[in-house]
């Protein structure tokens, strides 16, 4: 039995130790927002969050996960005032299937939390390990500045 | 176009009435009227709902794999019954044949049909429901229906300004009415100069819920008590027995339950075994833990080259293949032109991969299996799922899903069989999924593609002769539905005009044949699927190439030469005058002709008609590509996209199919390739099967032009026009003319030896 901090809430999971974090969120917990895509880190789409930083669920055994606090795309803002970026991705009209926009969007968090003025190529950079097969990458990068503006306008700086 | 069958719209009434949860309406054929009135809710039968608070529910029967086509089927409904979009919403039906495509007579999603083959009932569908609210909304009014009018879910009565809400008219519950077929067809439509919402880029109504998680695709399904299954699949695609499973070391992973061996009646599958546990990670662990002796069956040593030579093989004989296309003597303009000329033009297997992995939930309950899943084509694969567990079809019931991307791969059944046949050996619902490896492994593949081409030109450098050979599977055939087929002209039996569609273009050329040509091996070796855009996706690389080659070869301008073949003579008008002004677009916005050019750089161009001669979408491109003759390393900087397509019915929505569709012709063109190789493909994941990421991405400049002509699609010309256009750049740049797809920077610089 493990303990695990989820969206602010203290979780208690009967898995092995090396079971992936994306199946413990997925299954166990049903929080299915998060995405399984490749099982291999090479798509993103199981992106999360520990601790604030973005790391790929399927690659993080849930004993690691312990002690930290996790984030999935559920818990990335409260019920009801979105996010910068959710509120772009609405606004720029991104998704197309939506099964990589979870993952997309927790990996554009974690960039804005720190960056919150990204140059393109910081953007990408930060953006490539996360595939889209709809490929949406165009209306994702304008989504990543106009939350940025959107945020630096709130902070003020 | 083919159709499966023609559920004719004409012998369809509608009916208005109340249901247990508001206000129903929908199409019924003739003799279910007076069933439907007779039972005390027909809301299964209705096509869309209006609740008493005022929410319209559309039953789309279109799948939604993030075309949007969802939320277009609500904004063309809304659109003529005069319903406000915030109140619009999605419903996703359950494999039912009433809800089945207007126009194919099937629960079937591809081709970009969609929105051309439903715009009309749809519309019609909106306008009757209008007219019905007006009446009754008059009623309560107490005014003449003639003296109002509808707007945003209200009844208005013109002179006073009363007004009464949709809401309140359906919880009054009075508004009643059956259409026959005839009043149906009798009603006007608006003109496009009337539309309010279509034409209009309203925010797309599955969009929030992709946003904040809460979209449910088939891999979320769960029911209580459901165990986990995890395929494991043979050596090669297709062909193999399992001989001898041992189990002894998966037995110990915990939660296993059961190795299944799967019998499949319906050949979908073949040699696979799912591992069943009581957790998806212990399912994986035990199916990594299992061993299992296979025969590799017959085609253990097919590779590539393999498929190559039989296809050459065939196309060498003569009497091989069927005529998709045959006008005038092109064997005699060819022997008798000033030139001539003959290549041939490949396309490699390549694989959808959509992200959401294939799944499938599976369950017994009072004698019907449900299965959860998204699914492209509902009506068959309920089919399959049911041969498999040998029931009647009517016992089986698909519950739609959104789907992580389609892409054609979902229009096949394989998913469902595993899920069934290993629910019903452990007696519980079984959850399955495939991992990564399994998928893409057993995709049903782009079919490997070798086409040749030989042309006679005039002595002023004039096409004047056409064969063309395509050789590859048929991945329609496969489906052994004989609607989907067509006759062949030569009257050799039925050909797979989704190997073929797109070469028999809007050119004018008086000597032409097309011949379709089954590759046997590769039909068995590697079944084969429709992949986004399917025949034009390499037809277009063979046509569009050849006739570049054929202008150059002239002296003359490639937009000029193509042009002057789109000359709209006989068979031709209308069509081939939109394709040019498509053409004219595409160059013009990219500078062709008028832009300087760095060094090593060219602009390239290709015009298309897919999807079919009677689906066409007008699409040109112009490729900017920059190439480095030292090592063939090429960039492609922009690609200018035009497309004509009639009604558009959210100019936003097309931009992103183009968007996306483009992209992924660039990503075919460069960047994917599934090898064969003793039977199997040779990819396990995204880091050997590499589709185009952000890094890789050129600039798009996209025009659309909207002429209020029907609607066509748009969810695949643009993967269509795009590797021939990058191909003609890097000619234009360089001199190298690469005839194979996937073009790499090795096949540039072989290209550019043979050149010299």
């Amino acid at each position: 039995m493990l303990t695990l901090t989820v969206n602010g809430q203290a979780k208690q999971v009967d898995v092995d130790k090396d079971t992936p974090l994306l199946w413990v969120i997925r299954e166990h917990l049903q929080m299915t927002g998060t995405k399984f895509g490749c099982g291999a880190g090479l798509c993103g789409a199981c992106t999360v969050h520990l601790d604030g930083v973005a790391v790929r669920s399927c690659q993080t055994a849930a004993a690691d996960a312990v002690g930290k606090k996790v984030t999935t795309i559920e818990g990335l803002a409260p019920a009801g005032q979105p996010h910068p970026l959710q509120v772009a991705w609405a606004a720029e009209q991104v998704p197309q299937c939506g099964y990589c926009q979870s993952g997309q969007i927790m990996q554009a968090a974690s960039l804005l939390s720190k960056n919150n003025d990204p140059t393109k190529a910081e953007i990408v950079a930060h953006m490539d390990g996360n595939l889209c097969r709809c490929m949406t990458y165009g209306r994702i990068q304008r989504a990543i500045v106009r939350a940025a503006a959107d945020m630096r306008a709130k902070s003020g700086s | 176009m083919t159709h499966i069958e023609r559920s004719a719209l004409r012998r369809r009434s509608f009916i208005v009435g109340a249901s247990a949860t508001g206000l129903a309406f929908g199409y019924v054929a003739a003799n279910g009227i007076k069933d439907a009135l007779a039972a005390s809710s027909f809301g299964p039968t209705s096509w869309y709902s209006i609740a008493p608070d005022g929410t319209v529910t559309v039953m789309v029967g279109k799948a939604e794999m993030g075309q949007h086509v969802s939320s277009a089927m609500c904004q063309i409904v809304a659109e003529e019954l005069e319903a406000d979009w915030n109140k619009m919403k999605i419903a996703l039906p359950e494999n039912d044949p009433k809800y089945n495509d207007p126009v194919l007579g099937a629960l079937i999603t591809g081709g970009s049909w969609s929105v051309r083959m439903n715009f009309e009932t749809m519309s019609r569908a909106g306008a009757a429901g209008r007219i019905t609210l007006i009446e009754a909304g008059a009623g309560l009014l107490g005014v003449p229906a003639a003296e109002c009018r509808a707007s945003n879910s209200q009844v208005i009565h013109s002179k006073s300004g009363r007004k009464v809400s949709y809401a309140k008219i359906v919880a009054d519950g009075k508004a009643s009415k059956v259409w026959t077929a005839d009043e149906l067809k009798a009603i006007k439509l608006k003109t496009p100069d009337q539309y309010r919402l279509v034409g209009q880029s309203v925010p797309q109504l599955d969009i929030p819920s992709k946003i904040d998680g809460t979209a449910k695709f088939g891999i979320d399904a769960s029911v209580p008590g459901m165990l986990y299954g995890k395929p494991v699949m043979p050596p090669v695609r297709y062909g193999a027995k399992v001989t001898k499973v041992d189990d002894s070391a998966a037995k110990k992973v915990k939660g296993f339950v059961q190795a299944v061996t799967l019998d499949d009646k319906t050949a979908t599958t073949s040699g696979w075994v799912v591992v069943v546990a009581t957790t998806y990670e212990g399912a994986k662990k035990a199916a990594d833990a299992l061993n299992v002796t296979y025969d590799k069956g017959p085609y253990a040593t097919v590779s590539d080259q393999t498929l190559i030579d039989e296809a050459r093989k065939l196309q060498a004989d003569a009497g091989a293949g069927q005529l998709f296309v045959s006008q005038g003597d092109p064997a005699q303009a060819i022997g008798a032109a000033a030139k001539t000329f003959e290549a041939e033009y490949l396309t490699s297997i390549n694989i959808h991969a959509p992200l959401e992995p294939m799944n499938a939930l599976a369950y017994e309950q009072g004698g019907v299996w449900h299965i959860h899943t998204g699914n492209q084509f509902a009506t068959r694969t309920g089919g399959i799922a049911a041969g498999a567990l040998g029931v009647d079809p009517k016992n089986v019931v698909l519950h739609q899903y959104f789907m992580g991307g389609g892409f054609g791969r979902r229009l096949d059944a394989d998913m469902v069989v595993p899920a069934v046949l290993a629910s019903k050996a452990v007696g519980k619902p079984v959850k399955l999924i495939y991992a990564r490896e399994d998928d893409m492994a057993m995709d049903f593949t782009r079919p490997l593609t070798v086409q040749k081409v030989k042309a006679g030109v005039d002595a002023d450098g004039r096409l004047v002769g056409l064969q063309h050979d395509v050789v590859c599977a048929w991945p329609t055939a496969r489906w052994g539905i004989p609607g989907f087929l067509t006759p062949s002209v030569d009257k050799k039996g039925p050909l797979d005009s989704f190997t073929v569609n797109g070469a028999d273009f809007w050119y004018s050329v008086p000597n032409h044949k097309v011949r379709a040509i089954l590759n046997e091996l590769a039909q068995h070796a590697t079944p084969s699927g429709q992949l986004r855009s399917v025949a034009p996706g390499w037809t277009f690389w063979a046509v569009e190439g050849m006739i570049d080659e054929l202008a150059h070869a002239a002296g003359k301008d490639p937009v000029d030469y193509r042009l002057a073949m789109l000359d709209g003579a006989g068979a031709n008008a209308g069509g081939a005058k939109k394709l040019a002004n498509a053409l004219r677009t595409a160059a013009g916005r990219a500078g062709w002709g008028s832009a300087t050019l760095p060094k090593n750089s060219g602009i390239g161009i290709a015009c298309v008609s897919s999807q079919e001669r009677a689906t066409a979408t007008w699409t040109a491109c112009a490729a900017n590509v920059e190439v480095n003759p030292a090592n063939g390393e090429f960039t492609v900087k922009k690609l200018t996209l035009a497309m004509d397509l009639g009604t558009v019915v959210n100019p936003d929505g097309v931009k992103a199919q183009i968007e996306g569709s483009a992209l992924w012709g660039m990503s075919l063109a460069l960047f994917e390739k599934a090898p064969l190789k003793d039977g199997a493909l040779q990819v396990s994941n995204f880091g050997d099967y590499t589709p185009l990421r952000m890094s890789e991405m050129p600039d798009l400049d996209i025009s659309i032009i909207a002429n209020n002509d029907p609607p066509s699609g748009c969810g695949e010309p643009g993967v269509t026009v795009v590797a021939p256009a990058i191909a003609n750049a890097i000619f234009n740049a360089c001199g190298a003319r690469v005839r194979s797809l996937p073009i790499t920077a090795a096949s540039v610089r072989e290209a550019l030896k043979a050149k010299g």
